[in-house]
């Protein structure tokens, strides 16, 4: 101890701020990696902007847009694109409601029940919600067409399987992080695993579980609007028929209901949602 | 004196109930079921059961020749680059509708309400904002087809359009929603918008904002090979081919890559949303 020490500083030793780049800069290398991603993607997709930009390209639209008008609202076709909304509507209840039904059945396998589970289920089961969920509607709804035909049955099922993965993994989600009291206290009362889930676990989670599937319910009603662009039933098939055929006054009224149904769904959304959390 | 013996009920006391209301339930199903031609056994029929198994049994062996496995190769990067151009262009969008929308920079909301014409202006902007993100991308992208062919330009536009206003929206709701204190002093003791908005709005938020607009990313790629469906390029295009050819394995592969790819951009979402903090 007899090497002479520096003399402290009473205060912090002042020190600059570290320079803007240096390489252990985390934010520094993650703009840098995301420059390079967005350059790239500009760079490499030959985007047809000359094209866009051009006069040709605003005439066409323009012409386009103005095709739209007048929107056709003969009684016999507003009658149909009602149909339409309401077999739209139709194909999402249907497919949130089997889909809850399913969700569940898949999300108890999903999830360890207790302490004690050893839930062998577990991983397999999560496996396939994981694959069910990451496949979109519209995938599942072209896919399912082969063996379900044209029509709005192709798209209630699309609807269901991806929503199935994805309330799946929620209810399992919801079933892990309930309480354990009350299902413990049946268990050492010698009750069976069925009667433990149905009287203890699923009274707890039951409004958990609601409140998901009216949110998934929302979502899909949108989904459902333009699944039938693969001719899976509902607006999206008026849409695709009438602008495939180039009938834009029709289209109009379509896109129009379209409008009207996600704007009506957001907005009791939003009023449901104020009056339950006044 | 008597002891009671507690004893658990024979049957369930609510039964009457729950028979009452699932079957209240399954007659409120029933027009469901007609208009949306619920035929379950259509699925049995033995022509259409031929069909599935044919084409469920062209699912093996994938189709893995390097000659596809190269065009999956690119047109994976090219979903993965439509959903980032797409977002990068509905920042665009996104940020001078959400500075001219914030109701934080308001300098008239200072004192009291906010004077008229800026009140609408804010409102106008707000309900664009709405009509932007209510029309689905995939009806975008159908409209721009039309416009400008088929293509990844449709597919970039309709990204940036919808996700505009979905960006738009929700900047603006977190913007409101955060510790508004240090940009109103800020405001309140001459700064402008942009300084005040810089200095004091965004830092408070920046974690917030990076997260979500990552997460809306990954949403991004996920719709990128829906438009695909349309005629926009990508892995949803050569997925609808494969399917049009009835080619079972080419299908299966496209299928595989596609879960992966979503799987890896969760995966690298979450990442980021971690390290953002």
């Amino acid at each position: 101890m007899s090497a002479p020490t520096k003399p402290q500083a009473a205060n912090e030793v002042y020190r600059l701020p570290p320079s803007l780049f240096h390489g252990r800069c985390k934010a520094c290398w993650f703009l840098a990696g995301l420059l390079v991603l967005i350059v790239a993607s500009f760079w490499s997709l030959d985007l047809q902007w000359a094209q866009f930009f051009s006069g040709e390209a605003a005439r066409s639209m323009g012409r386009f847009l103005a095709e739209f008008f007048p929107p056709d609202t003969s009684p016999e076709f507003v009658s149909r694109v009602a149909q339409g909304a309401w077999e739209t509507l139709a194909m999402s209840a249907l497919g949130t409601l089997i889909a809850a039904v399913v969700g569940l059945a898949l999300a108890l396998p999903a999830s360890r029940l207790h302490e004690g589970d050893a839930a062998w289920g577990r991983a397999p089961t999560r496996l396939l919600l994981n694959a069910l969920r990451s496949i979109p509607e519209l995938v599942w709804a072209a896919l399912l067409l082969i063996s379900a035909g044209l029509g709005p049955f192709a798209g209630t099922l699309a609807l269901a399987l991806h929503t199935s993965g994805v309330l799946g993994r929620l209810f399992a989600e919801a079933i892990e992080n309930a309480p354990t009291g009350p299902g413990a206290a049946l268990r050492v009362q010698g009750l069976g695993a069925g009667r433990v889930f149905l009287f203890a676990t699923l009274p707890q989670v039951l409004p958990q579980l609601m409140s998901y599937t009216l949110y998934r319910w929302e979502n899909n009603i949108r989904a459902a609007a333009i699944l039938g662009v693969v001719g899976a039933g509902g607006l999206g098939q008026l849409l695709s028929f009438h602008m495939g055929l180039f009938q834009m006054n029709k289209t109009a009224t379509v896109l129009a209901a379209m409008l009207l149904l996600v704007g009506l769904v957001d907005a009791m959304s939003n009023l449901s949602r104020r009056l339950l959390t006044r | 004196m008597s002891t009671t013996v507690l004893r658990a009920p024979d049957r369930d006391p609510a039964w009457l109930g729950r028979v009452f209301w699932i079957s209240a339930l399954l007659v409120l199903l029933w027009p469901l079921g007609v208009a949306t031609e619920f035929k379950p056994w259509v699925l049995v029929e033995p022509r259409n059961l031929k069909v599935t198994a044919q084409f469920l049994g062209g699912f093996w062996p994938l189709t893995l020749n390097a000659e596809f496995m190269g065009l999956v190769l690119r047109e994976t990067w090219r979903t993965v680059a439509m959903a980032t151009a797409g977002l990068t262009l509905a920042l665009v969008v996104a940020i001078p509708f959400t500075l001219l929308s914030n109701r934080v920079l308001s300098i008239s909301a200072l004192v009291g309400p906010m004077a008229r014409g800026p009140a609408w202006l804010r409102q106008g902007v707000r309900w664009f904002l709405v009509f932007l993100r209510s029309i689905p991308e995939l009806v975008w992208a159908l409209v721009f087809v039309r416009v400008v062919g088929l293509g990844p330009t449709a597919g970039v536009l309709a990204i940036a359009l919808t996700y505009g206003g979905m960006l738009g929206k929700v900047y603006g709701e977190i913007l409101e929603s955060g510790e508004t204190h240090t940009t109103q002093n800020l405001l309140r003791n001459g700064s402008g918008r942009l300084q005040a908005f810089f200095y004091g709005l965004l830092p408070t938020n920046a974690a917030e904002l990076t997260s979500y607009t990552v997460y809306r990313w990954e949403c991004a790629i996920r719709s990128s090979v829906v438009l695909g469906f349309v005629g926009a390029g990508g892995l949803g295009q050569q997925m609808d081919n494969s399917m049009k050819m009835f080619n079972g394995g080419e299908v299966a592969t496209l299928l595989l890559v596609f879960i992966a790819l979503v799987a890896l951009a969760d995966q690298v979402s979450a990442w980021l949303r971690k390290a953002l903090g």
